[in-house]
């Protein structure tokens, strides 16, 4: 079959890319928002410096790796070393109707924001060239493999059966465990639950979700991989999981104190994460289900967290870790080949095994980045020192690892 | 003898108190945003899940410098205005102030502080000229 571009789809998906793209400068003023006056710049710039990074690792061996021809379908082979051959023509194995160099710009930003997320967990504290290292090795070592198995032709989940549509298990799954083991290696913030940790604006961290909420569409409408009805029913899905998730995470922070505004942004992040792998295999009634069951398992995680006194800073684990699970396992529940034909039907559609699938995929990806994480951490802690010394904490770390302030 | 009052008072009552003080012709003041607390040591804030605790609190701090005679009168009604009855409705300090000059005019002392409508030219009437 000869392939045609579309210039319908290849519009759209030029957008979507452009959507997502914004997301991780808007994640950075999400997590900006959160931390102390005298980290700002540096918390800005973890997500910021992650498009440069990565940016420059995609083009050169990160797309290749993860969606070149598969060796054994655990990653990918060199042929689109330098995106040599990802031109103009479409790849048929991914999308038939975009150019594959489109293909590959979108995934990029996947590939992008995915390491950005970790960074919440070690904020205020990070050693700026110990994350250098480790975003460019989790990139490598984690994300393009994960991405391989499960978005890839003969990847080993994708073909096991595993659904994603829009990376709740490669994106979410994978940051969200990823930021518990880097928790669990680095050390806390001085004066971690004793001293009040205070949001230095928590208004940036109401204008980055906003923000994220619109990117989101084109992240998961644009998974579609075209100008289509399952474009609009992903991006249909994303709003209302987004809604849902925002008004329950309201009422259960008012129910310990106050419907706080940082809470209710975070709820809607939270069904942003929930709803990811779901948007294009299921309905919209069954979208606010998994919003608004995402809230509490997300709220009583970052509880439990909290609880046990690990200074996972801004809760990735429990925003995208737990949420990104719970969306997964939640796809293999509510998914219906009459939203998506090339998708699967889930329990509830008569289909048990889909979701015996769905848990297998979601904890051997979660156990895989955990993993893996944990023991790139303990290295490099070994060999570069994952934190700054306590008093370059004190100072902060704009003044200290970018001499600068963010405000004069 | 001239004397500074510092009042530290609750934010939202700033305006109460400002109010309260034009009217007894009180106009000049300076006001400071401070943060701090005192025995009630701090507030909970509502975070995203649950609260944390807040210790340092914004309070405002207004700094006012006037004669000696005049001191009564105005912490009087200071605290008429910023009192609620609660815990944090703040204190007030007062000291002593050697030297006071006006820098436009070099006046010093009690010159540099008198001006027209002040609380000392309306002294006897009950309710004196409207300050602008």
């Amino acid at each position: 079959m000869e392939a045609v571009i579309d210039t319908g789809d290849t519009a759209w998906i030029l957008i979507a890319t452009a959507l997502v793209t914004m997301m991780t400068p808007a994640l950075g003023f999400f997590y900006g928002g959160m931390v102390r006056k005298k980290n700002l710049l540096s918390t800005l710039n973890l997500s910021f410096i992650t498009m440069g990074l990565i940016g420059v690792q995609w083009v050169l061996y990160g797309y290749t790796l993860a969606f070149g021809p598969t060796q054994g379908g655990w990653i990918g082979g060199l042929d689109f070393l330098g995106l040599n051959g990802v031109g103009a023509a479409p790849d048929p194995n991914y999308s038939a109707t975009i150019p594959a160099i489109a293909f590959a710009a979108f995934q990029m930003t996947f590939a992008v924001i995915t390491p950005a997320l970790i960074t919440g967990a070690f904020v205020e504290r990070i050693r700026f060239r110990t994350f250098l290292v480790f975003t460019l090795l989790w990139a490598t070592v984690i994300y393009a493999p994960l991405a391989h198995w499960v978005w890839a032709v003969g990847g080993v989940l994708r073909t096991y059966g595993a659904l994603d549509f829009a990376g709740g298990t490669v994106v979410h799954i994978a940051a969200g465990f990823s930021a518990l083991a880097f928790a669990l290696v680095i050390r806390g913030r001085r004066g971690y639950g004793s001293i009040s940790i205070e949001p230095n604006n928590i208004p940036l961290t109401v204008l980055g979700a906003g923000l994220l909420w619109v990117g989101w569409f084109g992240f998961n409408g644009g998974s579609a991989l075209g100008a289509n009805g399952l474009a609009f029913t992903a991006l249909m899905n994303t709003n209302v999981a987004a809604a849902a998730a925002a008004v329950v995470w309201m009422l259960l922070a008012w129910s310990d104190k106050k419907p706080s505004v940082l809470g209710i942004v975070t709820g809607a992040v939270v069904g942003l994460v929930a709803i990811t792998p779901a948007a294009g295999f299921v309905t919209p009634l069954a979208a606010i289900l998994i919003g608004a069951v995402g809230a509490p398992i997300s709220y009583y995680s970052i509880k439990f967290i909290h609880s046990r006194r690990l200074d996972e800073s801004l809760d990735v684990w429990g925003c995208h870790g737990m949420a990104g699970m719970w969306g997964a396992l939640a796809t293999g529940l509510f998914a219906t080949k009459s939203i998506n034909e090339f998708g699967a039907d889930g329990l509830f559609y008569g289909n048990p095994n889909q979701f015996v699938i769905q848990l297998v995929a979601a904890v051997g990806a979660a156990i895989f980045a955990f993993v893996l994480t944990f023991v790139i951490a303990k290295g490099l802690d070994k060999i570069l020192g994952l934190s700054v010394s306590e008093s370059e904490e004190e100072v902060g770390l704009d003044v200290s690892e970018h001499g600068e302030r963010a405000y004069a | 003898m001239t004397k500074k009052i510092e009042a530290i008072i609750r934010e939202e009552k700033l305006n109460d108190v400002k109010q309260a003080l034009r009217e007894i012709g009180i106009v000049g003041m300076n006001v400071i945003e401070v943060r701090g607390h005192g025995r009630q040591g701090g507030i909970e804030l509502a975070a995203r899940t649950g609260t944390y605790y807040v210790d340092m609190l914004s309070k405002i701090q207004l700094n006012i410098v006037l004669s000696d005679h005049n001191v009564d009168k105005t912490v009087e009604t200071i605290i008429k205005a910023a009192r609620t009855g609660q815990t944090g409705d703040g204190l007030i300090f007062v000291t002593p102030v050697d030297q006071v000059y006006r820098i436009r005019t070099g006046e010093r002392d009690k010159e540099a502080l008198s001006y027209e409508g002040d609380i000392d030219t309306r002294r006897g009437s009950k309710n004196g000229p409207k300050a602008k």
